[in-house]
């Protein structure tokens, strides 16, 4: 907007609606007073690892950003287009295996990170191109399927294909990034999550720029419609193959590039690591719990995920076992509560899962326009259903 | 050609589990168009309902007098109880949301998988736990081959429980209720038929059905762990949708050709065992883009 130049030297300084003429990217057209708490949010990102000198706290903060990424993604897909993809983690493999087939002593090839980061990106999007166009044409829940085959396909390839890929091994010592020496730094990222936790929240910043312009596009107008009713988009004008494909294309090559991310970051790529337990689930559970088609509520989704598999899983039975002693109880000890928190991974995303579609199915923060949509079809009719008929 | 024989006799018993599981399958998408994403599980919990009545009745030392009765017991207490859990399942987590969107009950499908596989995970453990065969053993001697008694035996529970439920379907009144609801579920209403109990009780034959996959599965490779269902699953769907979703002759029949595909691509090929599920998601996605009815499947219109 043009105005907000001049009303900055104009308006008086300090009130918060003063502050929120500020066009803080990626949230522009969400009420100007509301961006206030997202600048400071954005603020504390930056400034956190210099004031936290713990660097695992930073390191966790690097890690929780890729599913950030990868929830943003999915939530293209789902979210906004209402297509289920059940193999997200077929892409995020690919993105990985690509880096880290050019990128590492494999083949002695040594391409540079910031070259394969928008290559691998290509390829999952080529791929995610080359899986939707025969199938998109199908009906919706077959596409779920059609993915869930793929997710299995693809680690299982990567698997098998040992000469290529490393089998079972994996592919050790990936390349990691390097930038020219700035400010007494070498440029080299190695070990050190410093460089890692700038370089997600700078991608995490531009992505949320990207989808939330895109979602306020012709685009994303067109992809809500079809998630609503496909026959009336089509009828509209809207060509539904090719905007779908474009929803599943990018939401595909926003997983390659989390791919590549994850494998720099990480040093190996192993095929276990892209289960569908492992990642296309833990991303759809992020998703369906924050609220399909809300970024802060996705965004939201992946930390609170990401917190409950990496720190309450494994805290928690500590904390258990350690009450349990403390109040001395023979049957309690015995019992081994704490045994049976850490290995309910699954159970609790499956209870999030068919909860939140249950209970909740808007998700933590609604989107307004799922919300309308999603309670809409669950009342009504649900109630006669219960109740008539009998 | 003794190779032959004995891969086509693993074929087809695999195949057979295989198709247990693809009626439930196809039974649950013709009349709801719900893919059950939690019946790969329902299959592994009806597997272990079976070890545990197993050892209840203490089965694995009975005297041989005694075993074939035990055995009719065992599949009858897991079919029936793992059918009840089908009907519970549908009643708490998919009926609620029979007018929702269609994403939602398919989010809360794979959400009931992962309750069942993590309360399957939390009682059982991670490792694979071990199942009697109660199969007779010995074989017929064919000349060229022998076949083993119990695969014989395992193809022919199969293929009589498929009989009895196609018979079913097409000639009791609860079958009618079950194609009318199928064909147009507004219109059964009308006609005067409970939906909801109609609905119910095809989940509780596919459960059943499922269980008595699980039961086999266990006989035959007498073992059994908390996530085999996934995978086994995923194949069984593959054959629902190979032989046309929604048609439970097509399923029968995909259970067995995927079976035997199986047992061919990883018995003739020089690695072949680490592809094969790599050929069944291949032909899942092929049949999906090619012939998206099946085989045997009428075409479905987008509603």
């Amino acid at each position: 907007m043009k105005r907000v130049g001049s009303a900055d030297r104009s308006n008086r300084p300090g009130t918060i609606s003063r502050l929120g003429a500020f066009q803080f990217p990626g949230f522009g057209a969400v009420g100007r007073a509301r961006n206030f708490p997202y600048l400071l949010l954005g603020i504390a990102l930056i400034i956190f690892p210099l004031v936290d000198s713990d660097s695992s706290h930073v390191n966790v903060a690097a890690d929780a950003g890729h599913w950030i990424l990868l929830a943003l993604g999915l939530n293209i897909v789902v979210g906004y287009a209402g297509l289920l993809d059940l193999g997200y983690a077929a892409f995020f493999a690919i993105g990985s295996y690509a880096f880290a087939i050019l990128a590492s002593g494999q083949f002695n090839i040594h391409i540079s990170f910031w070259v394969l980061l928008p290559a691998s990106t290509l390829v999952a999007a080529l791929f995610g191109v080359f899986l939707g166009a025969p199938t998109l044409r199908l009906r919706g829940d077959y596409l779920a399927i059609v993915t869930l085959g793929f997710g299995e396909i693809v680690p299982r390839v990567f698997r098998n294909a040992t000469p290529i890929t490393g089998g079972v091994n994996g592919i050790v010592g990936v390349d990691q990034p390097h930038l020219p020496p700035i400010l007494g730094w070498n440029g080299n990222f190695g070990f050190n999550p410093l460089p890692y936790y700038y370089l997600i929240l700078a991608i995490l910043g531009l992505s949320i720029f990207l989808i939330n312009n895109l979602r306020n596009s012709r685009l994303g107008r067109a992809w809500m419609a079809i998630r609503e009713d496909e026959v009336a988009a089509a009828a509209t004008g809207i060509n539904t193959v090719t905007t779908k494909l474009l929803a599943f294309a990018l939401g595909a090559s926003f997983s390659g590039f989390a791919g590549t991310y994850y494998a720099s970051k990480l040093f190996v790529v192993v095929p276990e690591s892209f289960s569908f337990q492992a990642v296309s689930v833990v991303v759809l559970v992020m998703v369906v719990l924050g609220g399909m088609g809300n970024m802060r509520g996705v965004i939201l989704g992946a930390v609170v995920i990401y917190f409950i598999q990496t720190y309450l899983l494994i805290q928690l039975p500590n904390w258990i076992d350690g009450a349990t002693s403390a109040l001395n109880i023979d049957f309690l000890t015995k019992l081994g509560i704490g045994g049976y928190v850490q290995r309910s991974n699954y159970l609790i995303f499956g209870i999030i899962l068919a909860g939140i579609m249950l209970l909740r199915p808007q998700g933590l923060i609604p989107s307004a326009q799922r919300k309308v949509e999603l309670e809409h079809g669950t009342t009504d009719e649900a109630v006669s259903d219960l109740r008539g008929t009998a | 050609m003794r190779f032959f024989v004995q891969q086509l006799t693993f074929g087809l018993t695999n195949g057979a589990i295989f198709a247990l599981i693809a009626l439930g399958y196809t039974m649950v998408y013709g009349i709801i168009e719900l893919i059950n994403f939690a019946h790969g599980d329902i299959f592994t919990v009806g597997g272990f309902l079976g070890l545990t009545v197993i050892g209840l009745l203490r089965l694995d030392h009975a005297p041989p007098a005694l075993i074939l009765p035990g055995v009719i017991v065992v599949f009858a207490v897991a079919m029936v109880v793992n059918g009840l859990l089908g009907v519970a399942i549908e009643r708490v987590a998919y009926r609620p949301l029979r007018n929702a969107p269609r994403l939602a009950p398919l989010i809360t499908a794979v959400g009931m998988s992962f309750v069942l596989e993590g309360i399957l995970f939390l009682v059982k453990g991670p490792n694979q736990v071990s199942y009697p065969n109660l199969m007779p053993s010995g074989s017929i001697n064919l000349g060229v081959a022998s076949i083993g008694i119990g695969n014989l035996l395992i193809i022919a529970i199969a293929i009589a429980l498929m009989v009895a439920l196609s018979q079913f379907i097409g000639r009791t009144r609860i079958g009618r209720a079950m194609r009318a609801t199928a064909q147009d579920r507004d219109a059964a209403r009308l006609m005067g038929i409970n939906i909801n109990r109609t609905i119910a009780i095809t989940f509780f034959i596919g459960s059943a059905l499922a269980a008595a996959g699980g039961i086999i599965y266990g006989f035959y490779f007498q073992t059994i762990a908390f996530d085999v269902g996934f995978r086994s699953g995923l194949i069984a769907f593959t054959a629902a949708v190979f032989g046309g979703i929604g048609n439970v002759v097509g399923a029968s029949i995909g259970g067995f050709v995927i079976g035997i595909i199986i047992a061919f691509v990883s018995g003739y090929f020089q690695g072949g065992g680490q592809w094969s599920d790599v050929v069944v998601f291949s032909i899942l996605i092929l049949t999906l883009v090619f012939r998206p009815t099946g085989l045997l499947g009428m075409r479905v219109p987008e509603k």
